[in-house]
């Protein structure tokens, strides 16, 4: 999955590989979602490069393409922190008190949800659900789940995401 | 003797760190020369209890929990020796919490290995399917439209009908849909039954495969489920292996294989045509209807779409019969639910139960009332679309009717427990700035009228015109209703309006009197 994998872990933009990506997707049905997942499970994002290049082998139009991945959330055209840090900011969150630890790891991350520490340490963003409800507040560090976050529990995962 | 435990990979148990349990017991095992065999399963739902530990013994499996690493070794001393420990939960099967529900659907889920087919069929697993291939197409829709069963995934349109019109559409190609795209806050029963019973749900789809004569289908799970992603791979591969999926699926004539399908974030893609564009690799806009996805689904061709636990209910319906299923549960609501109790909840987790169960009962006895200790205030159930509902509700019976008749909707089946902490205000301001992230955009009353809905609820909470403001959002509320294009729009004002009705003070109105409930 790409939310597992750490952003210094991620190969810097190559043509040769993301074409090499899109075509072992294009002869599937409905194939647009997995290609762009596999983009940016290697790059950590998906350079504006590679709408032409996904245009031309689906044969849509790059208007298409760009419409696509600015729709969903999970797409970036930037490369994120060298971690990624999501904290869930739905009801069953909110009502196990994730409001005041969201504001928290901003004031400590310097950063408001969607923002990238200075040091390009971490990326705080907010996810609407983790299905982890029945032990909020949770949150994802890299792909790896933590439910019944408290301030010592957030704590130790902003430092860890700092690192 | 090798100890034979149970530890889940449930992402629940994985978040308050059933891994690290796991690594402290096996070193623990390995310091005192005891051998091991530890099966990851899902979990049994029970969460405030994750990470739940169970040993074999001829008595039944007994549960420990919650376990932290640093108990490892108290553990293993208890279950060698006579098995008292300050964590022993006693007979699982036993547990008042779990003892108290039905289980149908998530019979085996927390019971079985989620990878292992065979665990799968041991456990009476594939006997739907058997009895699916012998009454043949026709009888197989007919035992559905019987069950009763509705949709799971909160519209609660009848599961039979919807097949029956795929059945009766004729194309050269035809799909099966899961809608795994399950966002709404408060609800985890689908991530629950991939993570710890795929089968079950492959299973229930092939049944709808043969049942209307569709060759290929697709689990489209979302991206914030990693876990069950995995899950659901592994089960796939092992089915394929097995002779569950592929052609001449279980020794039949049928032929039906399926592959998962990750989405990317956006909550909008749950609803089901929005789902099928973004299948199709498109902006998961939503489809004007008719349509119907029934005539035209994904890549225009009929298509059966359904939420995971409608699939993973199929199974069941056909091995013990429509009449079985159908006994379970009150007025047009049948069967049973996966009720799922979350957020501020004592005893939070996944409670399936006959349809009937009062929203009291739910919260106060089977949940415990409040994590926090304070008073219960407010509950939203069905999701982030779902009214909130204060104690004077707490009469209204888990079925899809009886919510409709007070404003609200059972949704999904989340329950989300609120203390007296809490700002109704805010959570209305909430339920607009939701909608505003997460509109498709499609339609103007969602997509504007979220946005103008913020404001208004901003300029109540200010004391600027506040009367006229109240009209204007009930107005604003009335036009999202009406004039939406999906549920996300549609819905949005139940958890405003029902926070407006029944907490007016939270929005400086002077408060309701109880006795005119």
């Amino acid at each position: 999955m790409q939310q597992g994998r750490r952003s210094e872990d991620r190969a810097p933009w190559d043509r040769e590989v993301a074409l090499r990506l899109i075509r072992e997707h294009v002869n599937r049905e409905g194939p647009l979602l997995p290609i762009l997942h596999a983009l940016q499970g290697e790059f950590g994002y998906i350079d504006t490069a590679a709408e032409p290049l996904i245009a031309e082998t689906l044969n849509i139009t790059r208007a298409e393409v760009h419409g696509v991945i600015t729709f969903y959330h999970d797409f970036r055209h930037q490369p994120a922190g060298r971690h990624l840090l999501k904290l869930c900011r739905a009801e069953a969150c909110q009502s196990a008190g994730g409001d005041p630890l969201a504001a928290r790891a901003e004031a400590q991350l310097g950063v408001r949800m969607g923002g990238t520490a200075a040091d390009g340490s971490v990326t705080l963003e907010p996810v609407y659900c983790l299905g982890l409800c029945a032990t909020a507040p949770s949150a994802m560090l890299d792909g790896r789940v933590v439910g019944r976050l408290d301030e010592s529990r957030l704590d130790a995962l902003l430092a860890e995401a700092q690192q | 003797m090798t100890l034979r435990l149970f530890i889940p990979v449930d992402a629940g148990a994985l978040a308050v760190g059933a891994e690290e349990v796991a690594t402290a017991i096996r070193a623990a095992a390995a310091r005192h020369n005891v051998a091991l065999d530890i099966v990851r399963t899902g979990s049994r739902g029970l969460y405030w209890l994750e990470p739940m530990v169970e040993v074999e013994t001829p008595v039944g499996r007994i549960a420990y929990g919650p376990v932290a690493p640093g108990d490892a070794d108290s553990l293993l001393g208890a279950i060698l020796g006579n098995g008292a420990h300050p964590l022993r939960q006693g007979v699982a099967d036993d547990i008042p919490w779990l003892k108290r529900q039905t289980r149908l659907t998530f019979a085996r889920c927390g019971v079985v290995d989620p990878r292992s087919l065979e665990d799968y069929r041991a456990r009476g697993g594939g006997k739907g399917l058997e009895r699916a291939l012998a009454l043949g197409a026709e009888a197989t829709v007919e035992e559905v439209v019987q069950s009763g069963l509705r949709g799971r995934g909160g519209a609660g349109f009848p599961t039979g009908i919807k097949w029956r019109t795929v059945a009766q559409t004729k194309a050269l190609q035809k799909y099966i849909v899961c809608n795994a795209d399950e966002g709404d806050s408060g609800t985890f029963a689908d991530r629950m039954i991939m993570e710890g019973d795929p089968f079950v749900l492959i299973e229930g789809m092939a049944i709808a495969a043969i049942a209307v004569g569709a060759t290929k289908g697709y689990v489209y799970i979302r991206s914030e489920y990693p876990h069950a992603a995995a899950t659901m791979d592994a089960a796939i591969a092992a089915a394929r292996r097995g002779g569950l999926l592929g052609n001449r699926i279980a020794a039949s004539a049928f032929n039906f294989d399926m592959e998962v399908r990750v989405g990317a974030g956006a909550y909008v893609c749950g609803e089901e045509t929005s789902l099928l564009d973004s299948l199709e690799g498109k902006r998961g806009l939503v489809r004007a209807k008719p349509p119907l996805p029934a005539h035209k689904g994904l890549f225009g061709l009929p298509t059966v779409i359904n939420n995971v636990l409608s699939f993973a209910s199929a199974p069941i319906i056909l091995d013990k019969g429509a009449a079985f299923y159908r006994d379970f549960g009150m007025g047009k609501s049948r069967g049973t639910m996966p009720i799922q109790l979350a957020g501020n909840m004592r005893h939070g987790g996944l409670f399936e139960t006959a349809f009937g169960i009062t929203l009291g009962e739910l919260v106060d006895e089977v949940g415990g009332g409040t994590r926090s200790g304070r008073p219960v205030r407010a509950v939203q159930v069905g999701g982030p679309l779902g009214a909130y509902f204060p104690r004077a509700l707490f009469d209204t019976p888990f079925d899809y009717e009886a919510f409709a008749a007070r404003e609200g909707l059972i949704g999904h089946g989340g329950v989300v427990v609120f203390d007296d902490t809490v700002d109704m205000a805010k959570q209305a301001r909430f339920a607009m700035e939701f909608c505003a992230i997460e509109s498709c955009g499609k339609c103007t009353p969602c997509r504007v009228g979220s946005t103008r809905g913020m404001e208004v609820i901003d300029r109540i909470i200010n004391g600027e015109n506040r009367a006229a403001n109240m009209t204007l959002l009930e107005d604003l509320c009335h036009t999202l209703k009406f004039g939406s294009l999906c549920a996300l729009g549609g819905f949005t004002p139940y958890p405003v309006m029902s926070a407006l009705t029944h907490f007016p003070e939270d929005f400086g109105a002077p408060p309701r009197l109880q006795a005119a409930e």
